[in-house]
């Protein structure tokens, strides 16, 4: 089947919940409405509304209650409407959903999932563009997922969901509807904490996840036409656990890494990527690692996205300061 | 040892003045004057043709997502309406009309739905914080600022607005809890239009009203019929008259309904039905209040086109605005700039003087749209 990543998202959810009556999902407008962005479409339709709940208006109350169910064993995947909304649960993610497994000392933990959209690039109003992906990355305990298209979103979702730790999965909101790509029937699994390499290549590794992997990979392939440079591009899909080892093989064999995310540059995954690097390539590097991010200020206003959102002159910029050092 | 009731026993008021269907309670009719009278009625009618013009402009990309007000014109203005300059205004995402009564320039605000900050930056002088999207955060804000104007010992207001659904956020029920504690001057008006996008007030809460949760805080609550603009007016007068006395806050409860889409992003017929939606317009608050002043001989000819004027006039303006200089994403960050960050903007600056390398494939590609958005062309 040909979906797009919505689809490919209800898809995982479907036939999770039907694999498992303990899959229930909860959130803002997920049941009759099927969720604003509709990856929820149908479901409750399909289980009903004890498993498909329309929940008040409260995030802390989304994920602390699925705590408390997956205390009990449920397997709640929540939704989060948008990812600059769980601000507003940020402390039951950080003081419970993280940690109960290690307070408890293995009695109880979390098997939950948390999804939320991220990313800019739809036109939209504060709070509906931003990439926050770095916060939870940082969280000891918890898993940190961003698919980059149809097939790896269902396949990293069916992993969440049977994943016995808390799962935070962002979907970019620009992907959503970009591309449809042939997705099995058979659910499919992709193990979590391993990258991928969807471009080889010797000169460059370019780093990256989400929506702004198809920014490094169109300039690895503006690199290979106009300066006859071959750009390995890794595919993160786990930004925590981070796959060190695929990162640190790669450039290995290219000597030169150039990172590139949405989220704000200072502190960001970057930081980490290339301190990664450093630690265990350091050797091979024949040039500092570059990081392509967003500027260090607040929302800046759709108008303005592309001033800071980065995109592939940016990257060529910084990859061809990279080979040149 | 028994049971004993505890005293004072609650209860909760529904305040309706002039209903649906023109019956007018002449004892609690207020005595306002003529002009306020076609002041308040001009502001109901700008609302709405400005509503409707914006969802034009929102389908021809013109402007991205916005939240229109059709049917809750009443509960914004009814309730604004009682502040004076001086008092200070926290809107949350759905006041288009609250905001123009308050001064905000129209183009302004299609500037701020059109993604330019600019749009949501308030006058030097205006007593009004700008529009909050997470929903009900402001709340807290408005209890701050009615502590400091209280500290201060100016005799200021603070009016907060937010809909049914913010009713279950915790920062409400904080904001809430605070403003009985401190006593402060706060007059917070929930506009309960009955839907939270897709989610029914009765998923919301399982409270019989929303004004009753003010009772818990220690303080009153009073239900109104926000499709009445001289009820709300009523209620809301008292409300702030009550905390520039030292009253304490109050909780006003308007019970309204949203006429149109949640936002330009929402498509409604998935979770109600076209009666409800038609049962409600029959109570519309601009059809009762057009009549209420038709009685008293106060409709002013051709009322419509001098607002519909108005309001292309603004738009002019609107579309008039010169392209965004990608620069000012800098410009209020911080009071200074740190260095790392002003490397960025000069690094910004430096790409923006370099002759364009970029080649059309090369070119984001337009951002696929959110549901129910369509492309612009700004
Ligand atoms: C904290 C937070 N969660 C979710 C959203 C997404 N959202 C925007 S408006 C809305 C519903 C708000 O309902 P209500 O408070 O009744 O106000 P109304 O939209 O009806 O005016 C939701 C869920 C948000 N803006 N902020
Ligand atoms: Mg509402």
């Amino acid at each position: 089947m040909k979906l797009n990543m919505v689809k490919a998202l209800n898809l995982a959810l479907r036939q999770e919940m039907e694999r498992d009556r303990d899959v229930l999902v909860l959130g803002e407008d997920v049941g009759v409405d099927g969720g604003v962005f509709r990856v929820t479409e149908d479901l409750q339709r399909r289980f009903g509304s004890q498993r498909v709940i329309d929940s008040p208006l409260a995030e802390a109350a989304i994920i602390g209650a699925s705590v408390g169910m997956a205390l009990y064993g449920l397997k709640p995947v929540c939704e989060i409407q948008f990812s600059g909304f769980a601000f507003q649960c940020f402390h039951q993610i950080e003081n419970h959903a993280a940690r109960y497994r290690q307070r408890s000392q293995g009695r109880f933990h979390c098997a939950m999932v948390v999804r939320m959209p991220y990313g800019g690039g739809v036109r939209a109003l504060e709070h509906h563009s931003e990439s926050e992906e770095q916060f939870y990355a940082h969280i000891p305990g918890l898993k940190m997922v961003i698919p980059s298209g149809p097939r790896n979103a269902r396949a990293l979702l069916v992993s969440a969901i049977r994943d016995p730790d808390p799962v935070i999965f962002f979907e970019a909101k620009g992907l959503y509807h970009a591309a449809r790509e042939e997705v099995p029937d058979d659910p499919e699994m992709m193990p979590l904490g391993r990258a991928q390499i969807v471009r080889e290549g010797r000169d460059l590794t370019l780093i990256s996840y989400g929506a702004m992997l198809r920014v490094a990979r169109e300039a690895a392939d503006t690199l290979a036409q106009e300066d006859g440079a071959e750009a390995e591009v890794i595919d993160l899909l786990t930004v925590a656990p981070l796959d060190r080892a695929t990162l640190a093989a790669s450039v290995q064999k290219t000597g030169r890494a150039v990172i590139i995310h949405e989220a704000p540059q200072s502190f960001g995954p970057g930081a980490e990527i290339a301190a990664s690097i450093m630690e265990r390539a350091f050797l091979s590097l024949e040039a500092p690692i570059k990081r392509v991010a967003a500027y260090d200020v607040p929302f800046v206003g759709f108008a303005r996205e592309r001033a800071t959102v980065p995109d592939v002159p940016r990257v060529l910029a910084a990859a061809r300061e990279t080979l040149a050092f | 040892m028994p049971r004993t009731p505890l005293e004072p026993r609650f209860t909760i008021e529904h305040l309706s003045i002039l209903d649906s269907d023109g019956n007018l309670d002449t004892a609690l009719e207020p005595d306002l004057p003529a002009d306020e009278l076609k002041r308040l009625y001009r502001a109901m009618l700008l609302g709405r043709r400005l509503d409707e013009r914006m969802v034009r402009l929102q389908r021809q990309g013109r402007i991205g997502t916005f939240a229109p007000i059709k049917g809750q014109e009443a509960s914004q203005l009814g309730s604004v309406s009682t502040l004076r300059p001086t008092d200070w205004m926290v809107p949350s995402f759905r006041e288009t009309a609250a905001m123009i009564w308050r001064g905000w320039p129209i183009d302004k605000l299609l500037l701020f739905f059109a993604g330019f900050l600019e749009g949501g930056q308030p006058a030097p002088a205006q007593h009004d914080l700008g529009i909050t999207i997470p929903v009900a955060t402001q709340l807290p804000h408005a209890v701050g600022l009615a502590y400091a104007a209280q500290y201060r010992g100016e005799d200021a207001v603070v009016m907060a607005f937010f809909g049914d659904g913010a009713t279950s956020e915790g920062d409400f029920h904080e904001a809430a809890n605070f403003a009985g504690v401190w006593h402060v001057p706060v007059v917070f008006v929930c506009q309960n239009n009955q839907w939270a996008i897709s989610v029914p007030l009765k998923k919301q809460t399982h409270s019989r009203t929303i004004a009753q949760k003010a009772l818990a805080y220690g303080f009153p609550g009073i239900q109104v019929d926000g499709n009445d603009v001289l009820a709300v007016h009523a209620a809301s007068r008292e409300a702030v008259e009550r905390a520039r006395a030292g009253g304490g806050p109050t909780l006003i409860e308007c019970v309204t309904y949203r006429l149109g889409v949640h936002t330009t992003a929402d498509d409604p017929t998935k979770y109600r039905t076209d009666e409800e939606v038609a049962e409600w317009a029959r109570k519309d608050p601009l059809t009762r209040f057009t009549e209420y002043l038709r009685k008293k001989n106060l409709l002013e000819d051709g009322l419509e086109a001098q607002v519909d004027a108005e309001i292309a006039e603004a738009i002019r303006r609107f579309e008039a605005t010169p392209p965004p200089d990608p620069l000012a994403i800098f410009a209020h960050a911080y009071a200074e700039l740190p260095p790392d960050v002003a490397a960025q903007r000069r690094e910004l600056a430096e790409r923006l003087q370099a002759p364009p390398p970029r080649r059309a494939d090369e070119e984001h590609p337009p951002a696929p749209p959110m549901r129910g958005q369509r492309m612009t062309r700004r």
